[in-house]
């Protein structure tokens, strides 16, 4: 595993700056336009949630070259207030923002591998894989 | 003291410009102005000189400044060519007036120091304010070229209006587009509006949902919005988001929301061909009778 490179998120056009890498990164590796298409817009939430929820934060890219397998890995890490109930923000429909609350729980279903961590006041981080099939 | 430095530099101005010239033709070797020609280099260089030594003579005035600078702004100069080249005009001014003393100590060598500074100091600030005020005005001029194409509306028929939408919808521009398309249905009075987003690279949650709102405001003022351009992969990742977009008709292309439209205005395409040809039957078989 190699760090590949990570974008700042502050400002909104930021997202689209970390999902062009992004998709830059998934094209080279060797993803198929639809998983392509799901890599972008799975950063496009997590950098979306960064830009709305926090001051600062950033998307990170991973390219993951196993003996069997390949794939991509992207770490959301920010400083902010944390996330208090993880299970809620999970289910389908929960936002705080009026949007539509699909956002995390889309992420993970878009991805083959989630995890999530949240400290009160400290940040979250957020770690999705993606597999070349 | 400063007038005495400020003597020195004047009437030595012809040595002093001379080294100048020496260090700036070297720093021309390998980095930014490469491709530019020898005399243009040589002359913009009599030029730059020409403009801080004006400077240092009568402090205040501006104008000559504000001529240069502009005229490097047009040629596409890079600013380093400035700041280098007042950098180093400041070095070789230091150094000779040092040369040019007899008793050197450093309280002198601060003071020497100081009197340069505050003569280069406003040269380089006025060319750095002339600079970025140009990048700024040219980055708002296109800010407002960006706007004016964020959301066009096209009436294409009688109470049938597209809205094609390319590139990337922030939250500035969903706004715009829910504006865009309220007003134009109501001044077109159309029946349906195709909105197409065949150029929008990514849908994600909240462009989703501006669309949503956006299709749900048209339908409150009593049109219909017809959502086209979805290619398979967006289809696939709307999916996955568990959005649900079963409010209003979807198409994959804007020929087959376009057939829809029509539908819906109570009108098709007819090929005229085929229909001249079956009123020449129809007359034919009438004159066999």
């Amino acid at each position: 595993m190699d760090l590949q490179s990570f974008v700042t998120i502050q400002k909104e056009w930021d997202i689209v700056a970390a999902r062009q890498l992004g998709r830059d990164i998934a094209r080279k590796i060797g993803f198929g336009t639809v998983d392509q298409a799901r890599i972008a817009t799975a950063i496009s939430e997590l950098a979306r949630n960064i830009y709305l929820y926090t001051d600062t934060g950033k998307i990170c890219f991973e390219v993951i070259d196993n003996i069997d397998h390949k794939g991509m890995s992207i770490i959301s890490v920010d400083s902010g207030p944390g996330i208090k109930d993880i299970s809620q923000v999970m289910e389908d429909g929960y936002s705080t923002s009026g949007g539509l609350g699909a956002g995390l729980p889309g992420v993970k279903r878009l991805v083959d591998e989630f995890d999530i961590r949240s400290e009160d006041d400290k940040g979250t981080e957020i770690r999705a894989i993606k597999w070349v099939r | 003291m400063d007038q005495k430095f400020k003597k020195i530099a004047l009437e030595n101005s012809d040595s002093i410009v001379n080294m100048w010239i020496n260090e700036i033709d070297s720093l021309k070797n390998g980095n930014y102005i490469s491709n530019v020609s020898d005399e243009l280099f040589e002359s913009t260089n009599r030029e730059f000189v020409n403009v801080i030594f004006k400077s240092i003579k009568d402090q205040g005035s501006t104008k000559h400044l504000e001529d240069f600078s502009e005229k490097l702004i047009n040629l596409g100069w890079p600013l380093s060519y400035i700041t280098d080249g007042l950098q180093v005009f400041r070095r070789v001014t230091v150094d000779f007036i040092l040369s040019q003393s007899e008793q050197v100590d450093s309280n002198y060598i601060a003071q020497v120091l100081k009197s340069v500074d505050a003569w280069t100091e406003p040269i380089i600030r006025q060319l750095v304010n002339e600079y970025s005020g140009s990048w700024e005005h040219i980055v708002s001029l296109q800010r407002v070229a960006l706007q004016e194409l964020s959301a066009p509306l096209i009436p294409v028929m009688d109470n049938i209006t597209v809205m094609p939408l390319i590139g990337t919808i922030d939250t500035e521009r969903a706004k715009l587009i829910m504006e865009n398309l309220l007003e134009g249905v109501m001044k077109h009075n159309s029946e349906v509006v195709l909105m197409d987003i065949t150029g929008v690279p990514v849908v994600d949650t909240m462009v989703a949902h501006h669309i949503i709102q956006a299709a749900e405001a048209v339908r409150l003022i009593g049109s219909t919005c017809i959502l086209v351009g979805i290619r398979p992969e967006i289809a696939q990742t709307i999916v996955n988001l568990g959005i649900d977009l079963g409010k209003f008709p979807t198409k994959s292309s804007l020929k087959k929301g376009f057939t829809t439209a029509l539908e819906i205005t109570n009108r098709k395409v007819v090929d005229m061909n085929t229909e001249n040809q079956k009123i020449e039957d129809m007359i034919e078989s009438i004159g066999k009778e």
